[in-house]
């Protein structure tokens, strides 16, 4: 086994946060019995939602695929547990803050019963690396530490690139969240292994599990598994406790001391970073069979009687998670999937846990800092930027509505990580103002490209006009020219022939 | 269950702009009883009619401009501008005086430009700028440090509460039997008559290594000034960039002409040098703003300061250094955005 290393290079800013971990890491993660019915959004991942496969009415299994990938980006759902699909509705869901989208909603039978599997599943290493990136993609899988990419697709683009390391992440820097920490010491041994198959796929040979120094239970786990699977290409690497490290592009920072290039990824510059909970869910479909159909998810915040972690199947609605955490407390009043600083601020409890609930946080309202006032330009919130922008002078051309130096200025490379918004003495709403002027640069984009091409179109039927112009005349000018050679006669002929065309037609 | 929706992220923020200003204020205090302990209760007196036009002053032009006074008065900046024109006038100022420095910096230097936040120059120094041209000649009366060895006429509280309100001294006392010249003035007029260091540094109100009285209330300011760094209300970078800019000259001007040029200690005690480090070119609104910039602000007005003193007509030179480089800020900004992570060297993205 290898020891932890700290030889890390170094992140900009970033703020230690109370930590609020410790309430829901007491408890071993619990699972949620089947709920009576489930509700699956079929667009829980960044790119298309997927295409429903199955008819109301029909009965499914546990596992089994009821809609496929759509487009060029996705991934496939399966039904969680076994039973009669009921409808296919809009139904408020988290990704878009409590407003409905369509969803399958499955009444469940209670029987839990199972697709039929292959016997025995092959052995991941026996597999060659391109059937076994196949074979990902119809596992349903997505990044699940919050972001939802699609993993297969996210690994075949880096089989395009030259990968030096895999990331494991492990970080989980955010307040409240503890679903990666628990998974790491209730199942190190999936984590890992989930590690050696994209190690397998992808054919890189160093593996770095970057833990906060924070979880030092998650740490000493893995490094018992590590020393049982004498591996040595799996290295933990620990890492302070300073929010946003575990971001993608930060942690690669943190780890390898290189900057990931502006509007690039990882890869481009030869790492790949997937969460410790994806890496087990590829374990759990490549090993085991199972796809995507459950997950661990803190449900924690004082709004809840008893934080805690859990396993329950994607499309159990927060209202029967909660009621199985024991109830809401008075405190009950905010209800956030995800976690405090980037969580989604849902209106309603029915909404389904998804693949890309790590948290459920309910809590009592953010007591109000004061009214917002104008920015005194003390420029802390540039100190704690982990991209090193300057917010203060941001927030100014975003009043300003100025495109060209909010790009200069780097509002694209923004990771709305909210840092700013906690130290900023005006109480001004960055990272909410910094969304809207992304949204509007978005915008102008589509605009001038729809502009651009509104051009094109013009200019290429002015010109179509202008050739067939000039091609009426050339044959004209060639008749002309016929004509002329062929004598007064023939003219006299022509005439003639138009004569009687004009009087035939009278 | 319906919940209330917000904005992320969900934690309050920490910090608070008027909370800020009344730390500044806090640190202020202990500087401010020493000032009263040297120089009499005339500075109480400044304080007060320049907490009021201040004040006065913000009330109005919020009004005029349709806004809410309250709101403007709850962040406690009107406060620290009164403060800070307070330390930097004489403790006999009358009130007319003191009213115009104000005014004029709450007035034209804050308000016209938009309020907090919008200008461009430090309100409390365009106001003394103001004092300084219209009103020269009662800059100069600065009272006797209070120090037994010299022969001087104590002020009562009475008799200075009557100087600040009419501007005229009691029968019995005259300017020249209770002011002194102030430490900075007395080594230039020194200095022009061609007196060495060591000579003018031998007078008694030249104290132990700035002057009486002012290296006490630098020693006090400085304390406050620390107190606000490990507070996080200011940062070092400007304080290290005053103090390099003003003492890297200095020392050096020493070295080379000891006789004729005050060493570096003189320089950071006499005059309002810690002040302006601490207090004073660390207002945020009117300083640069990146970590970088600000350093470059603080020695840009170290240099002044310096140059002022050394070559130029005035005693001390804090004011204009610190409106000077205030108009350079915009320039600083530009020139010293930090390298954003992921963008190469041209600050491009690749």
């Amino acid at each position: 086994m290898s020891a932890p290393t700290y030889d890390l290079g170094k992140l900009h800013g970033g703020l230690r946060l109370d930590a609020h971990k410790s309430q829901s890491t007491a408890r071993p993660i619990m699972d949620v019995p089947v709920p009576g019915q489930l509700v699956l959004p079929i667009g829980q991942h960044v790119g298309d939602p997927a295409q429903p496969i199955v008819g109301i009415g029909e009965y499914v299994l546990k596992g089994q695929l009821i809609a496929e990938v759509h487009g060029t980006l996705g991934a496939p759902v399966h039904a969680s547990s076994s039973g009669k699909v009921v409808s296919i509705e809009p139904w408020p869901v988290a990704r878009r803050f409590g407003e409905p989208a369509p969803c399958i909603v499955i009444e469940c039978d209670g029987k839990d019963r199972p697709v039929e599997l292959a016997e025995i599943a092959p052995a991941f290493d026996e597999l060659p690396p391109d059937v076994l990136l196949q074979k990902i993609l119809h596992g349903g899988i997505v990044g699940l530490g919050g972001a939802v990419f699609p993993t297969a697709q996210k690994l075949m683009q880096a089989t395009t690139c030259d990968l030096d390391y895999l990331l494991l992440n492990g970080v989980e820097c955010e307040p409240y969240i503890s679903c990666d920490d628990v998974l790491m010491r209730e199942r190190a041994a999936e984590v890992l292994g989930g590690a050696q198959i994209l190690m397998h796929a992808l054919s890189i040979d160093r593996c770095y599990i970057v833990v906060e120094s924070d979880k030092p239970e998650a740490l000493h786990r893995l490094a018992e598994v590590m020393a049982e699977l004498d591996d040595e290409r799996l290295v933990l690497k620990l890492v302070p406790t300073i929010y946003p490290s575990g971001g993608e592009d930060q942690l690669v920072q943190l780890v390898t001391n290189l900057e990931v290039p502006s509007a690039g990824l990882p890869t481009d510059i030869g790492c790949l970073v997937q969460n410790v909970g994806t890496a087990a869910a590829i374990y759990d479909w490549i090993h085991d069979q199972e796809p995507l159909i459950s997950r661990v998810t803190t449900i924690t915040g004082n709004g809840v009687a008893a934080p805690m972690n859990v396993r329950a199947r994607i499309g159990t609605t927060v209202a029967d998670v909660v009621n199985f955490v024991g109830g809401y407390t008075e405190h009950a009043s905010q209800l956030i999937m995800g976690g405090p600083m980037t969580g989604k601020s849902v209106n309603t409890d029915r909404v389904p846990l998804v693949k890309a609930t790590n948290c459920v946080l309910i809590m009592s309202e953010t007591p109000s800092p004061g009214p917002e006032i104008a920015c005194i330009r003390c420029g802390e919130c540039a100190a704690v930027c982990p991209v090193q922008l300057l917010p203060q002078q941001l927030f100014w051309y975003a009043c300003a509505d100025d495109e060209k130096s909010l790009r200069s200025y780097g509002l694209t490379d923004c990771i709305e990580c909210g840092c700013c918004d906690l130290v900023c003495p005006s109480h001004i709403p960055l990272t909410a103002d910094f969304r809207k002027a992304k949204g509007r640069i978005r915008e102008l984009a589509d605009e001038k490209a729809r502009a651009v091409r509104a051009r094109q179109r013009f200019e290429a039927r002015n010109e179509r006009l202008e050739r067939d112009k000039r091609q009426r005349e050339q044959e004209l000018a060639r008749q002309k020219k016929h004509a002329k050679a062929a004598g007064p006669a023939a003219i006299a002929e022509i005439l003639k022939r138009k004569q009687q065309q004009k009087e035939d037609e009278d | 269950m319906k919940f209330v929706r917000h904005e992320a992220p969900y934690v309050a923020p920490v910090a608070d702009v008027a909370s800020m200003m009344r730390q500044v204020l806090f640190a202020l205090v202990p500087a401010g009883l020493v000032h009263v302990w040297y120089f009499g209760p005339g500075f109480i007196f400044n304080l007060i009619v320049a907490s009021i036009f201040c004040i006065a002053g913000e009330v109005i032009m919020m009004r005029i401009r349709g806004r809410s006074p309250a709101k403007a008065l709850s962040d406690y900046s009107a406060l620290v501008t009164a403060a800070l024109l307070a330390f930097a006038l004489p403790s006999l100022t009358p009130w007319w005086v003191t009213a115009t420095g104000a005014l004029f910096g709450i007035v034209v230097a804050k308000h016209l430009y938009g309020g907090l936040g919008f200008n461009v120059f430090n309100p409390a120094m365009a106001g003394y700028v103001v004092i300084l041209v219209a009103f020269p000649m009662y800059l100069n009366v600065w009272v006797a440090p209070r120090m037994g060895d010299i022969d001087y006429q104590y002020l009562s509280f009475l008799q200075t509460l009557g100087y600040t309100l009419t501007g005229t001294l009691p029968d019995s006392a005259t300017i020249d039997a209770i002011s002194r010249a102030t430490p900075l003035d007395a080594m230039k007029s020194g200095l022009n008559n061609m007196r060495t260091i060591a000579e003018i540094r031998a007078l008694p109100l030249m104290g132990d290594f700035g002057g009486r009285g002012w290296e006490w209330i630098g020693n006090l300011t400085a304390v406050g000034g620390f107190w606000l760094l490990i507070r996080k209300i200011i940062r070092w970078h400007i304080p290290v960039g005053v103090g390099i800019g003003l003492l890297l000259p200095a020392t050096i001007m020493y070295l080379v002409g000891p006789d004729s040029n005050p060493g570096p200690t003189f320089h950071l005690f006499g005059g309002a040098t810690i002040l302006c480090a601490f207090f004073i070119a660390t207002d945020p609104v009117s300083a640069a703003t990146s970590p970088k910039g600000r350093l470059i602000y603080g020695i840009g007005i170290g240099i002044l300061i310096y140059a002022i003193r050394r070559w130029g007509a005035y005693a001390d030179g804090v004011a204009f250094a610190v409106l000077l480089m205030n108009m350079a800020v915009p320039a600083i900004d530009y020139l010293t955005r930090p390298h954003i992570v992921g963008h190469d060297e041209q600050g491009q993205q690749p």
